[in-house]
């Protein structure tokens, strides 16, 4: 008897394993937001009509699976790109978890041997083992994100991609700033989140001290200032893109150190839990932790890789006849055609009017009358930056650093006043 | 009376050690295991993508050989993971659990990055290579030995100790990279392309040579010679070995000083020969073939260096296999596919279990109860 009910017992336990396996394939459900509508213009559309090889396959090579946020934001993209393009599941080969050694050229002489005559890489240090494999695959075309090596390779196969993300981080700052200057009328910025001089003190988590992340981080900054101005940042570095529990402590430091309001440029979720847990207002990046976070996620802005992909399949996998815009050796996107996204802001956590306010900007700086890295707005150990720098120029009587132009990565480098690096050895 | 002979109550079952098993029923039982290992892997990777059962061992198969020069890769990999195994051999024989192999492939290949910078272009070839090695391995071994010192000389838990050491090396690689590719560095040094190791017609052929050497080496060393003997009796029973003269500080020392010295080579390939760089992330290859899985295939292998091949094999091939099963499925998140290859392994190491061991349910308790009863 005992034996049976043993039996029974295991086999009830199997059968609900089961079930909750096949749970865990379902989608969650989005919550709610309050949507940020996607630029409307012709360059974003031009690629849905072009007919594509039945067997054309684009292979894409993550340094990690979707429970990174951004790879995940590459997967997401490629999907829709793909499907906007009526392209079958197996014509997206989809690799993940390649490390940045030998094993990104085997992938990539696998792929273009298994038939893909497009093939992209997300992650920066994938750039040379995507160059050796470029170099002995001439008839296939290699595409890398965040990287700088095209320019100079001399490959006519391989491409570098970027976007002026810069816009998007400004303009996630901008919903930081009124979510401040709402929390200072309200009473609810202490004395404790406030430095000496009187600024309120926000942090920011970065991982490594190079300039994708410094430029990220001081075009958020100032985006906050241009709505609250007595702000002052302080930036932990963890060293790595991707360490959640190094994340988590870096968050947890600045919320110690009694910052009010954090935002991150890591790719785990540990500096968005933290913030949750203590009921900081979060500010995210690649993508929305409004699920995750319901109570302090505020915006995220992200790369949408979507209109890149759709070029690469329209340019390498078009039918005969039809003619598609080569793909520029540096490509870097923009506001204007899509691929610096802001993602629905959180109703629950927001400040009132930021829709409005973002969507104003928004159109200034794509007009070009708002320049984020404006000269004029921030100093360099107390003076304005001037054009003895080369990126720095003077237009319409702006002088402003002229940020993702000529190479499609980010260069700005400077440690503004305001933000204090907190550590610097990575 | 009554309570007295329910609180002697027999268990359910018991386990005895088995005595000699045949080699034939050995096979049958492990074949039997991978087959229903294989079949358990398609029945969960079917219930939870909705594909046919023969898709996954269809994919499974098709990643190691199509393109071809996926073989060459399995073949590869399988080297590396079998010498990762046999530096390992030496030092479980002896019951000194070395979980330090990470660290040690990470020295290794950190020195030998360090040596391709800095005499890649001044030396010739020949020299910077040799040069390469002998530092590898000197600084694998001391990587091994310094646990060992501590636990020659104060007893010092080995687990910990060589655990703790990967973090170490971790942080020095970490500090390297920063150091070696100043402010713009973001976790990676790119490719260094002086001092490469020579590719000899196919990357594969430098591996194979070292792991060939290595294999013989090794088994040699365990079956044959007289330090191997001395390992074993250390890890039979420490007061047994030095009762029969055995100088128990210095085996446990020199024998981690081989175990050291040949991850350290593992590091040198990894970074000579395959990589030319170094990342902090363990030892820069896909899941699977890490110093870790290495003491599984150990262990399946009961530190025999011959079997310890086969068993390198079967890993390689289910990892490879997998990732293959991944992409052609379009699964771009590991948690089942980690959980198959775990499910996998795991009926193997219970397959071991079965053939030591014999469980014996225990019959006839509740008519022992009753004639007790009857008595009454």
């Amino acid at each position: 008897m005992k034996k049976l009910l043993t039996l029974l017992v295991a086999a009830i336990m199997a059968v609900a394993c089961c079930f909750g396996l096949v749970g865990c394939g379902g989608g969650n459900e989005e919550a709610e937001g309050v949507d940020i509508p996607p630029v409307e213009s012709a360059e974003a559309k031009q690629f849905d009509d072009v007919q594509i090889k039945s067997d054309f396959k684009i292979g894409v090579i993550c340094l990690h699976d979707t429970s990174s946020t951004y790879d995940k934001n590459f997967i997401d993209s490629v999907r829709a790109a793909a499907a906007a393009l009526g392209l079958s599941d197996s014509q997206v080969v989809i690799a993940t978890d390649i490390p940045e050694g030998a094993d990104c050229t085997t992938k990539a002489n696998e792929l273009a041997n298994s038939g893909c005559k497009a093939i992209f890489a997300d992650s920066f240090g994938h750039e040379d083992f995507m160059i050796a494999s470029a170099q002995a695959n001439s008839g296939v075309q290699y595409y890398h994100a965040t990287g700088y090596k095209a320019a100079s390779a001399g490959l006519d196969n391989y491409h570098n991609a970027f976007a002026s993300i810069y816009e998007g981080r400004y303009l996630a700052g901008v919903a930081a700033g009124m979510k401040l200057k709402e929390m200072n009328a309200n009473g609810e910025i202490k004395s404790y989140n406030k430095d000496d001089n009187g600024n309120v003190k926000i942090g920011y988590v970065g991982a490594f001290t190079y300039a994708e992340v410094v430029s990220g981080l001081t075009s958020w900054y100032l985006g906050v200032k241009s709505q609250f101005s007595k702000v002052v940042m302080e930036v932990q570095f963890t060293g790595s893109w991707y360490d959640e529990v190094g994340e988590r402590t870096a968050a947890n430091t600045l919320i110690s150190h009694g910052c009010a309001l954090i935002s991150q440029h890591a790719d785990s979720m540990g500096a968005p839990s933290a913030c949750e847990i203590a009921g900081i207002p979060n500010v995210s990046y690649n993508g929305s932790t409004i699920n995750e976070c319901p109570d302090t996620f505020i915006i995220s802005s992200k790369i949408d890789w979507t209109y890149y992909f759709k070029w690469i399949i329209a340019s390498v996998g078009h039918v005969d006849g039809v003619e598609v815009d080569a793909i520029p050796t540096d490509f870097a996107g923009s506001l204007k055609n899509g691929m610096v996204a802001l993602t629905s802001l959180n109703p629950d956590v927001m400040a009132a009017g930021t829709r409005a306010k973002i969507l104003e900007l928004r159109q200034q700086i794509m007009d070009g009358n708002l320049k984020v890295f404006d000269c004029s707005k921030f100093t360099v150990g107390g003076v304005a930056l001037t054009t003895e720098d080369s990126h720095v120029v003077t237009e319409n009587g702006v002088t402003y650093y002229a940020e993702s132009v000529g190479q499609s990565a980010p260069s700005f480098a400077y440690v503004i006043d305001g933000i204090t690096f907190l550590n610097t050895e990575y | 009376m009554n309570n007295n002979v329910k609180s002697v109550r027999e268990p359910l079952f018991h386990i005895s050690k088995r005595g000699d098993v045949s080699l034939k029923r050995q096979i049958l039982t492990r074949v039997i295991a991978v087959a229903a290992g294989l079949i358990l892997g398609s029945i969960v990777c079917t219930i939870a993508y909705g594909s046919s059962p023969f898709d996954f061992l269809y994919y499974l198969v098709e990643g190691n050989f199509k393109p071809f020069d996926n073989f060459w890769e399995m073949i590869k990999k399988t080297a590396l993971l079998l010498m990762i195994g046999l530096a390992l051999i030496p030092a479980f024989k002896m019951k000194y659990w070395n979980l330090g192999g990470n660290g040690q492939i990470l020295m290794g290949g950190l020195i030998t990055i360090i040596c391709m910078i800095n005499l890649g272009d001044t030396v010739p070839d020949g020299v910077v290579w040799m040069i390469m090695l002998l530092a590898a391995m000197l600084v694998g071994a001391i990587w091994a030995v310094i646990p060992a010192l501590f636990k020659a000389f104060f007893k010092t838990n080995e687990t910990l100790f060589t655990l703790m050491m990967n973090y170490i090396a971790v942080g020095l690689v970490a500090y390297a990279i920063k150091k070696i590719g100043g402010k713009e560095s973001t976790g990676t040094i790119g490719v260094v392309q002086s001092g490469q190791l020579p590719e000899l017609g196919h990357s594969v052929v430098l591996i194979l040579i070292f792991a060939i050497i290595i294999t013989l080496f090794i088994t040699f060393y365990i079956k044959s010679s007289k330090h191997g003997y001395e390992v074993s009796l250390v890890g039979d029973s420490e007061n047994t070995a030095r009762y029969g003269g055995i100088n128990v500080k210095k085996t446990i020392i020199r024998t981690l000083i081989l175990s050291g010295a040949i991850c350290g080579i593992v590091g040198f390939l990894l970074a000579g020969s395959i990589n030319h760089t170094i990342v902090t992330e363990e030892t820069m290859a896909n899941s699977g073939f890490t110093a870790f899985t290495a003491i599984i295939v150990v262990w399946i292998a009961h530190n025999n260096p011959l079997a310890t091949i086969g068993v390198s094999f079967g890993v390689i091939f289910i990892n490879n296999g997998m990732m293959r099963v991944q992409s052609s499925l379009s699964i771009t998140e590991k948690t089942v596919p980690d959980m198959i290859i775990g499910i996998m392994y795991l009926i193997i190491i219970a397959c071991e279990f079965f053939i030591t061991f014999r469980i014996k349910f225990n019959k006839k308790k509740n008519e022992t109860i009753k004639t007790v009863e009857e008595v009454k």
